[in-house]
């Protein structure tokens, strides 16, 4: 089961940098763990703390200005490894929406597996986004997975985001893949018969 | 019947069900795990109180955070031994093949499937690695997975997964001398950038690739996920079949030749339909390097790095970040440039040929005494080979010593990590920030190139 996914209204972190790969989300040190806690505290590492462990102030997670749980970042988010540790570390720290022009594919389908939603925005409205966060940290933006929207509450400009029809269900529901599975274990032992 | 490609064929043969408007049930054939991405899939699987439904279709080994020295020791970093503990109790209790340290079998995941036969045509295969991408060389469907899914094929031996689209890469002609399959991946990538091939899976062709061996066809199907696809496959051929006869897990008597009958479907057809295709020139492709902080920011080694005039906006700032990371400057000629450490290894170019290339270049020369370089071979067999062959001599006469299978300096997670500002010429598959160790500047080259560098201490281009 995963956390079943409701509208959310909330301000958002803005990461205007493109490419942002796993290694990035988080480096490949802090892999090592064989239980599933604590990866939140090394999202975006090398770029959120100094060399000695202390909170880099540039970096925007430690700027108190920017807060809430939707996460904005440049486009192909998430290129590189498979890692879902960067999915988790990403769930972890708070967020539970990441938009973004683009995403790498491995990504997005972690990201769906752990209840966090990835919306995919057109180019030019991730910019006015940008904008309006640099602008008013404070301003709020509402996502609506059931109509499938994205609205920024200042400016009232909104647009649609795509979703597949299963995942979506998935998501509103708080089901995983597994459970899905689990209930075919005799299709598929008769195709194994079959082959 | 209406033609299909390669990809298509092997796809449909594998779906147990098709949901209304979501994804497909894909069956798969083999399972690789290692020791980063399957702990939580196997405690996930228990929470739930079932057992891995096909443990004979898994094969596991701890490739990504083991040391490259001394292996016969016990692993000195508490985590990273856990983790290799973790997978030989996980592997135990399931029944789960490993091939561990001290196995003869052991080494990286993607090169020990391949040179034991159990990759082959037609199949599915997956692995929590993004590099899984390697097996298509032989013409299956092979494509890395996040944890979650892992446990989803633990339980079921299927996956859901959304039909890509398909792409066809063309590469015409013939390579130039010193130019191998790592330069192909690098300059396409180079063209297509790092999310062109995103959402799409690659169908690699044209005569460029058929005269490639099959180490060179798993490099470049290797690299096809730096592109931003979900994975490279190339249609087998007697190139392939060669490779596979005899091999431990490989089909053999009656059985071999209905197999090899079977794989020669494994075409795809006259007039079938490709969302996207390309098609480059073999005498284009110059031996190549990468100056940036993504596998696209590639050049010919002996060309200069782009001004970055024609880029705006984030576009800009992005390359101007990178390059600030690099301490390189737009315009700027590579060739000549001090390097610090060279790495030869990984999934990427960790293979008898890889290291036959690098020998052959260094033989009767010196390294450069500035230099420090991690020769890592990528299997047990494989570093068996380089001493059959004699190869360690030619390393060790030139200064070289060679250490133990495992990912090693491609990702860092064990002791081979460049130092802060260092610069390294790798034959790993990322330049990303921080990916050979915090703060450490990467050049992505072939073994040919990494060699040249590494005797002369200079980027230098090995044709000259």
């Amino acid at each position: 089961m995963i956390e079943k996914f409701n509208t959310i209204v909330s301000q958002a972190v803005p990461l205007p940098i493109e490419n942002v790969d796993t290694d990035q989300i988080i480096p490949a040190r802090f892999l090592k763990a064989v239980e599933r806690k604590g990866f939140g505290e090394n999202l975006f590492r090398d770029w959120r703390y100094r060399k000695d462990g202390s909170p880099n102030p540039d970096f925007v997670m430690n700027n108190p200005r920017y807060t809430g749980n939707i996460l904005v970042a440049g486009k192909n988010f998430g290129s590189g490894s498979s890692r879902e540790h960067a999915a988790w570390a990403v769930y972890d720290a708070g967020f539970r929406v990441v938009v973004s022009s683009f995403f790498a594919d491995i990504f997005k389908n972690n990201v769906l597996n752990n209840g966090l939603l990835p919306v995919q925005v057109p180019e030019g409205f991730l910019e006015e986004m940008f904008a309006t966060i640099d602008k008013n940290p404070t301003a709020q933006f509402e996502v609506d997975l059931e109509k499938q929207t994205i609205t920024n509450l200042l400016t009232g400009n909104g647009t649609h985001f795509e979703i597949n029809p299963y995942k979506k269900e998935c998501l509103l529901k708080g089901y995983d893949d597994i459970d899905y599975l689990l209930n075919l274990t005799a299709e598929i032992e008769a195709f194994e018969q079959s082959k | 019947m209406e033609p299909k490609t390669l990809f298509d064929k092997i796809w449909d043969a594998h779906v147990v069900n098709k949901i209304e408007g979501g994804p497909s049930v894909l069956y798969i054939d083999r399972h690789f795990i290692h020791e980063v991405t399957s702990p939580v899939a196997f405690s996930g699987l228990e929470k739930r109180g079932l057992k891995v439904f096909r443990p004979q279709n898994t094969v596991a080994t701890p490739d990504h955070n083991v040391p490259t020295l001394e292996q016969h020791l016990p692993i000195r970093e508490e985590l990273s031994r856990n983790q290799v503990e973790t997978l030989t109790k996980n592997c135990e209790k399931h029944g789960i093949p490993l091939y561990g340290l001290s196995h003869k079998w052991h080494g990286i995941v993607h090169i020990i499937g391949p040179e034991l036969g159990i990759t082959q045509p037609g199949m599915t295969i997956v692995c929590g690695d993004s590099h899984t991408s390697t097996h298509g060389a032989f013409g299956s469907i092979a494509f890395g997975i996040g944890t979650s899914e892992v446990e989803m094929v633990f339980a079921s031996q299927c996956i859901l997964q959304p039909k890509p689209k398909k792409m066809r890469i063309n590469v015409e002609g013939n390579l130039a001398p010193n130019v191998t399959s790592k330069d192909i991946a690098l300059y396409v990538i180079s063209q297509i950038s790092t999310s062109g091939g995103t959402g799409h899976f690659i169908e690699f062709a044209g005569s460029a690739i058929r005269s490639l061996s099959m180490e060179a066809r798993m490099t470049l199907c290797n690299m096809s996920i730096e592109c931003g696809a979900r994975g490279g496959m190339i249609a087998p051929d007697e190139t392939t079949y060669a490779y596979l006869k005899g091999r431990e897990y490989a089909p053999n008597g009656k059985e071999w030749d209905r197999k090899v009958a079977e794989w020669k479907q494994l075409v795809t057809d006259e007039g079938a339909i490709f969302d996207t295709e390309y098609t480059f020139q073999a005498s284009d492709i110059a031996p190549m390097i990468t100056y940036g902080t993504n596998p696209g920011m590639g050049i010919a080694v002996d060309g200069t790095i782009p001004t970055g005039d024609s880029l705006a906006g984030s576009d800009k700032a992005t390359f101007i970040k990178s390059l600030d990371y690099m301490g390189l400057k737009p315009g700027e000629k590579l060739e000549g440039k001090k390097i610090d450490y060279v790495f030869i290894g990984s999934c990427t170019n960790g293979r008898i040929e890889d290291f036959r290339q690098f020998a052959q270049y260094i033989r009767g020369k010196q390294k450069a005494p500035w230099v420090t370089a991690w020769i890592v071979p990528g299997s047990k067999q494989v570093e068996q080979q380089i001493r059959e062959e004699g190869l360690i001599e030619i390393l060790e006469a030139a200064g070289f010593a060679l250490r133990q299978p495992g990912c090693s300096a491609c990702l860092a997670m064990n002791d081979d990590k460049v130092p802060e500002g260092k610069y390294a010429v790798s034959t790993s598959n990322r330049n990303f920030e921080g990916r050979q160790g915090p703060g450490a500047r990467t050049l992505l080259a072939s073994p040919l190139v990494a060699a040249a560098a590494a005797v002369s201490g200079v980027i230098t281009d090995p044709r000259d």
